[in-house]
């Protein structure tokens, strides 16, 4: 554990791809325990940092630091080791293969026993029911959904002890988002800690504990979701202020 | 009557691929002098509204003029030579060209008649407003991002526009940069070209723009001036969220605004 006592800790990230710098600075702190959401506009670095933090981009400055280890940089492998799993943007489920074959393939590289893995799929279908019906079904022929169901519990096979989610409610109704919102919960309260990334403001601050709002490549707000969301810097970050 | 200060009109105008709409019976009205921004969320149909102008689609259905002419049937090659010019999202010069002889192609190819040392001649002149004269003998390919996208500019202007799409011109760039484009923008609005701004960065749109159309799945949701459009209830939840623009105007004042 480092003195702040963060999960994460993120300072002076910059990052982006080839020569376009993306992130241009960015400090975070995740409090175990706790649901985070990260908001702001298209092209507000989001997913640019969601996937820099699980290692699909190598940051060129700045600080990564998970439980007191540096991990910024390192293999996506390593940084899963670490007890870091990304539920991607759009899901990215092996459509052919069954419900079941997905979520093992979040273990894979657990190289679990059979009874630990059945233990580990049991976790997985007591917090998605309809997974459990599914199991044997294709994924790719699922509903959005159950797909994202599918998608955080492939997650959750690999035992994080982050889990970040990168558009949880993408082309989903409200009723089904507010299922998923529960399921998160419910995980919550076992101690998962998460990040999550919702295009939906109230979802997300409702969902989470603190956030960060972010515009251009950087963060510029955080705090307690329930203070935030009255706070005229979100609606700034997104609809914008004249530059001078 | 034909009013002689418009220029683009967009009449019911769709795109559709297969089963998506991409463009749903958008009409708008382009007037000469304005900048216009169009901005919505990531799909909403920016880009292909512009590739509908331009002819890079054809409309499925409804009709594009410009200049009082209907130009729904016509190809890229022919919008570009009545007067339109785009920049692309993903700059692609000739890399092994100059960065002279990229925007000279440009002017060759969109003004008949020209030869080409005129053509460079009139290239070097786009080269020296983007700031870029200083490289023009360098090969494409060795440019930074910022300054591709300043080639991409002047090679659209090369073709001397009555009309400019400029799309995501500022996307990776830094805060100068954005800075600097804004300022070859705001002059080139002043020496009388017409530009349409696709832009995701508010901040250059409330900046620069003296109208905002703003899309969402393809279809027109608010028309108006940047301050008008930030404020309209549409906008606010096709950004924030439907339940966000709910609550009311920024910093909600009730107290269990979200509970």
């Amino acid at each position: 554990m480092t003195a702040a006592g963060g999960l994460l800790a993120i300072s002076d990230l910059k990052a982006g791809y080839g020569e376009i710098t993306v992130l241009w600075g960015v400090n975070l702190t995740l409090a175990p325990g706790q649901i985070t959401a990260l908001i702001g506009s298209n092209g507000a670095g989001k997913s640019t940092l969601m996937r820099t933090i699980s290692g699909l981009i190598v940051p060129s400055e700045g600080r990564i630091v998970c439980r007191g280890a540096e991990i910024g940089g390192a293999s996506p492998a390593r940084i899963l080791a670490a007890g870091i799993a990304q539920v991607p943007e759009g899901r990215r489920l092996f459509g052919a293969m069954s419900v079941e074959d997905n979520l093992l393939m979040g273990a894979y590289s657990r190289r679990l026993s059979a009874a630990a893995q059945k233990r580990d799929l049991d976790r997985v279908y007591r917090i998605f029911p309809k997974l459990h019906e599914r199991r044997t079904q294709a994924a790719g022929t699922m509903s959005g959904g159950e797909q994202q169901m599918c998608a955080i519990g492939r997650g959750l096979m690999s035992a994080p002890s982050l889990l970040l989610i990168d558009e949880l409610s993408l082309g989903l109704s409200p009723l089904l988002v507010e299922q998923l919102c529960e399921a998160l919960r419910q995980l919550n309260a076992e101690g998962m800690t998460m990040l999550v990334v919702e295009q939906d403001v109230v979802t997300a601050l409702e969902l989470s504990t603190s956030a960060y709002v972010m515009d251009m490549g950087r963060v510029v707000k955080h705090g307690p979701s329930a203070e935030l969301i009255r706070d005229p810097a979100i609606q700034e970050a997104y609809l914008g202020t004249p530059m001078s | 009557m034909a009013d002689p200060q418009v220029l683009l009109t967009l009449k019911g105008a769709s795109r559709r691929f297969g089963g998506l709409l991409a463009v749903d019976r958008v009409d708008l009205t382009v007037r000469r002098g304005e900048i216009l921004g169009l901005i919505g969320p990531n799909g909403a149909g920016k880009t292909t509204l512009v590739n509908m102008v331009t002819g890079v689609h054809r409309a499925s259905s409804g009709q594009v003029r410009f200049e009082d002419r209907d130009i729904t049937a016509l190809k890229p090659y022919q919008t570009a030579r009545i007067g339109m010019a785009r920049t692309f999202q993903i700059v692609q010069p000739f890399p092994e060209l100059s960065v002279l002889d990229n925007v000279a192609a440009a002017a060759l190819f969109s003004r008949k008649g020209l030869s080409p040392a005129r053509a460079r001649h009139s290239a070097l002149a786009q080269l020296a407003f983007v700031g870029l004269e200083a490289a023009a003998d360098q090969r494409a390919a060795t440019l930074t991002l910022a300054m591709r996208k300043r080639l991409e500019l002047a090679k659209a202007l090369a073709m001397q526009p009555k009309l400019l799409f400029l799309d995501e011109v500022n996307a990776g760039l830094n805060s100068q940069e954005v800075e600097r484009a804004m300022g070859l923008i705001r002059q080139l609005a002043d020496s009388g070209i017409t530009i349409v701004l696709i832009e995701h960065l508010m901040k250059v749109v409330l900046s620069v723009c003296s109208r905002v159309f703003v899309l969402q799945n393809g279809g027109l949701i608010a028309d108006g001036t940047p301050a008008e459009v930030v404020a309209d209830a549409k906008v606010i939840a096709a950004y924030l969220g439907s339940r966000y623009a709910k609550l009311g105007p920024s910093a909600p004042t009730t107290a269990e605004a979200h509970s």
